[in-house]
């Protein structure tokens, strides 16, 4: 099979490659995999006090279209809110990347690493982040 | 006509053999069984008769051996026990697999990573033993639920995570590979 010219530039110059100390503040770490090629994908975001995605990284073991998947989301979330992070879905991805119908599924595991990221984040910060913007009101 | 009436395509794969539907399965009688379907639908032993015999003949022989192939490997024969008892493994659309899980898959993929970075046989060697016996801890786990408490959605959650421990085996091979060319 021929990756695009996309994928092979994701692939060769990964973007924003590696990891943040789980207990740095604002870290967000969203863990998933698939079963059917064995692949795994960790996405972590840091999220600053305004709610702003200001940095990503991932660390993803599998084939070129999960490595270029999580590549270019992490260049995708930042400067997003989770919400707007939440927006990106799978066929922008594979759009993107030009991915063919049987490599699909690396863009729908990236997709679900942003959510499993958001949720990872909801469930740690939720709260405090709604606490303190009601009280800066 | 022939023998060949003896076969039903409404059996499912392990009664063709003979056999009963369990994960456990007696693989020196699956192979004789395999074996003796074989000798009987062979295409050669019709090549005296019509062409609507030897064409039934062919679609026996090309039936029993995907069945065989099924049944002979572990992942595949509990993906159709799975399907006989109407419950899927959701491979392709289930990534809901536990963080814990997922976790240790990181950290295999990071010490096989190492080890072939280092090139280091003993290190990828004792990776590749202690897989082994994860895979076979997993492979009782799979058996029970499947066997003995017939607790397909723990099955099906089992077949998901032992695609994973098969790719780790595959990549384990391939370090090892490349470390002794």
């Amino acid at each position: 099979m021929s990756y695009s010219t996309k994928v092979l530039d994701h692939y060769e110059n990964p973007r924003n490659v590696g990891s943040f100390a789980q207990d740095e503040e604002g870290i967000a770490t969203g863990m998933v995999g698939a079963p059917a090629c064995g692949d795994v994908m960790k996405l972590q975001l840091k999220v600053n006090k305004d709610g702003i995605i200001e940095d990503a990284k991932f660390k993803t073991y599998g084939c070129g279209s999960a490595i270029a998947s999580s590549s270019l989301v992490t260049e995708w979330v930042k400067g997003k809110t989770l919400d707007q992070a939440l927006d990106i879905k799978n066929t922008h991805i594979a759009e993107e990347l030009a991915l063919p119908p049987v490599k699909i599924h690396c863009s729908v595991l990236a997709e679900d690493a942003i959510k499993a990221a958001v949720a990872d984040y909801k469930s740690k910060h939720g709260t405090t982040v709604e606490t303190n913007m009601c009280s800066s009101h | 006509m022939s023998n060949m009436a003896m076969f039903s395509l409404e059996k499912n794969h392990f009664a063709l053999f003979g056999l009963a539907p369990a994960y456990r399965l007696d693989l020196t009688q699956l192979e004789q069984s395999y074996r003796d379907i074989q000798a009987q639908v062979h295409p050669d032993k019709h090549a005296h008769l019509g062409e609507v015999e030897r064409r039934l003949a062919m679609q026996w022989s090309t039936h029993a051996n995907e069945a065989y192939q099924t049944l002979r490997q572990p992942l595949a024969r509990a993906r159709y026990l799975l399907q006989l008892n109407g419950a899927e493994s959701d491979e392709n659309s289930n990534t809901a697999m536990s963080p814990a899980f997922l976790m240790e898959q990181m950290e295999w993929r990071e010490a096989i990573g190492d080890a072939k970075a280092a090139e280091a046989l003993a290190d990828l060697e004792h990776l590749a033993g202690r897989l082994r016996a994860e895979i076979r801890q997993r492979e009782e786990k799979l058996q029970q639920a499947l066997d003995v408490e017939r607790d397909f959605a723990a099955a099906a959650e089992q077949v998901r995570e032992l695609k994973f421990m098969e790719k780790l085996r595959e990549e384990i091979h391939f370090a090892l590979e490349a470390l002794e060319n």
